[in-house]
């Protein structure tokens, strides 16, 4: 059904800190690695080794610069679907192929029903859904729902694939709609924000920007100048003492 | 946006088969048409015909074509829907119009004003789809809706006035319906232009990545050296001189050769009429094409941004 759930309390999603992110890409790799074996496989690949390679992935890692001079800086921005609260990506699918889930706010794609219209891609500001040509169909990010509720795995495995395998801890996952929750309180305590809030969709991912550039000396904790050693004391390090005083002779 | 050709193909022609219908059904069991039994039946049959052309036209660019029943379903949220829903719902009111007029020699009015109604909602449904896209801005306005209705309307008159031509039927009336119907088309599609090229922009590269507070950003890595389907789908550019020779294509095939056809062919003898009507409605059918062209091949998608464009 494209008509919304009412709004639920549980939002999961994604916080992506742009301060850590190195732009490595293995999140969109692992993710194109899970989501192959997935809810939504296969990702096809049309003409992987060919001079055209045209695939589908659900994670993008695009690198942007922003300011200028000194104080401008590159920023690693990976893209995913954004689960936002008013998907209209979900309320134009002609066919209830598009459908947000009541108990955790994921939305998905129904394969069987999906008559590969495109429209939900139209409808989506952030580019999150990619067609698949070869099965006719929409697919998009499921937030790993096969791997999230999956009770075979370790408790710590169960965050998607892009969480787990950055290396460099830039993703966290968890429950934006309780205000208690680790990850909402990253939220709150570095001022995450939603992508483009003035179209309305309400995005639950959300992203959190880049610290303060430190370009003083003094702002990474080093001293600002180095002091002059001071005269070693007589009765703590009498060697270094004595040593001073051979050589200041 | 990509310009679909089988999406171009099927709001031209379905737009003009409903513009027509919406016009019979109003005028039917008035003085404008005459009352003949062939008329009002190939009336109907060719604004069906062609709705019927343009819906199967459309149906090519799905993925599972055989699905497309399932899009009757979503009326309640979904423009694409409620289309579906009503362009074949208006089949029933328009199929009974014809077959009346066929067999009875007059037109059922409660019949023609349905269809009237139901051809004038799907017009508008088929501009929703697109008006409703928050993503696409030269979309989401109300242009959209006002253009896809003045066309509809424009080339569904300039149909019924070749009809009449070839039925031999007193056409000045509707001549000058057709007229001021062409007026109001053109100009709704230059505000529309004028619209597009002067509209500030809501979504930047700074909104879409968040960065603005650290000043201007600037794509320096795309995320793959390839297309995707984003870049192919929503990436598609026209250059702008190349923009600018289509407007004028459009607006002398869509608007002002078949505007000079109305008016002359009201002073030539039948047969030149009947051929100058025809080829006026022609005219506007293929300036109508390369006006939907322009209108998907200039609208700019939000993902762009993502993309090196700086603003859509």
């Amino acid at each position: 059904m494209t008509s919304l759930p009412p709004p639920g309390m549980k939002k999961l999603g994604l916080v992506i800190d742009l301060d850590i992110c190195v732009g490595c890409h293995a999140c969109a790799v692992n993710c194109k690695e899970w989501n192959s074996g997935g809810q939504m496989a296969p990702l096809t690949d049309l003409d992987p080794y060919g001079p055209n390679p045209l695939g589908v992935w659900f994670n993008r890692v695009h690198s942007f610069e922003a300011g200028d001079g000194a104080d401008s800086r590159t920023v690693h921005f990976p893209r995913s679907c954004l689960h936002c609260e008013k998907p209209a990506c979900v309320e134009v699918c002609p066919t209830g192929a598009s459908y947000k889930r009541a108990e955790d706010g994921i939305v998905l794609v129904n394969e069987d029903i999906c008559i590969g219209c495109k429209l939900c891609s139209w409808a989506c500001p952030y580019g999150a859904r990619e067609y698949d040509y070869d099965a006719g169909v929409m697919k998009k990010c499921t937030l790993c729902i096969d791997k999230i509720y999956n009770e075979t795995m370790d408790e710590a495995d169960r965050v998607p694939a892009c969480v787990s395998t950055c290396p460099v801890s830039a993703r966290h996952f968890g429950d934006l709609g309780d205000p208690e929750s680790d990850v909402s309180k990253l939220v709150a305590e570095r001022a995450g924000y939603q992508l483009m809030p003035e179209l309305g969709y309400k995005p639950v991912n959300r992203y959190l920007p880049p610290r303060p550039r430190k370009n003083a000396a003094g702002d990474c904790g080093v001293p600002a100048k180095l002091d002059a050693m001071p005269t070693p004391n007589a009765a703590t390090h009498p060697f270094l003492h004595w040593i001073d005083r051979v050589l200041s002779r | 946006m990509h310009p679909a050709f089988s999406v171009i193909l099927f709001t031209t022609i379905s737009g003009a088969g409903y513009g027509l219908l919406f016009l019979i059904g109003l005028l039917s069991g008035t003085t404008l048409l005459p009352d003949n039994r062939w008329f009002g039946f190939a009336g109907v049959a060719l604004s069906l015909g062609l709705a019927s052309l343009g819906l199967l036209s459309s149906t090519f660019h799905l993925g599972h074509p055989e699905r497309a029943w399932r899009s009757f379903s979503q009326w309640r949220t979904s423009w694409l829907s409620r289309e579906g829903v009503v362009s074949v719902a208006v089949y029933f009111p328009a199929g009974i119009l014809g077959l009346a007029w066929l067999f009875f020699d007059h037109p059922t009015l409660s019949a023609g004003w349905v269809t009237a109604a139901l051809a004038f909602v799907t017009v508008y449904c088929t501009a929703m789809i697109y008006a409703s896209l928050k993503p696409i801005p030269r979309w989401h306005n109300p242009w959209v809706p006002l253009n896809y209705l003045l066309l509809g309307l424009m080339t569904g008159a300039l149909l019924l006035q070749a009809l009449l031509h070839l039925f031999a039927a007193p056409v000045l009336a509707i001549a000058w319906f057709t007229t001021c119907s062409i007026i109001a088309a053109a100009l709704g599609k230059l505000g529309y232009w004028r619209a597009i090229d002067q509209t500030r922009t809501l979504s930047t590269a700074e909104s879409a990545t968040g960065l603005g507070a650290l000043g201007k950003v600037r794509l320096l890595e795309a995320p793959h050296s390839e297309e995707n389907y984003l870049m192919k789908e929503m990436g598609y550019r026209i250059a702008r001189k190349h923009s600018r020779n289509l407007r004028r294509i459009a607006v002398i095939l869509g608007f002002v050769a078949p505007l000079a056809l109305t008016l002359f062919s009201l002073f030539l003898p039948p047969a030149a009429a009947c051929a100058g009507a025809l080829v006026a409605a022609l005219s506007s059918l293929a300036g109508v094409l390369i006006e939907r062209w322009l209108f998907f091949a200039e609208a700019k998608h939000s993902v762009t941004l993502y993309y090196g464009a700086a603003s859509v």
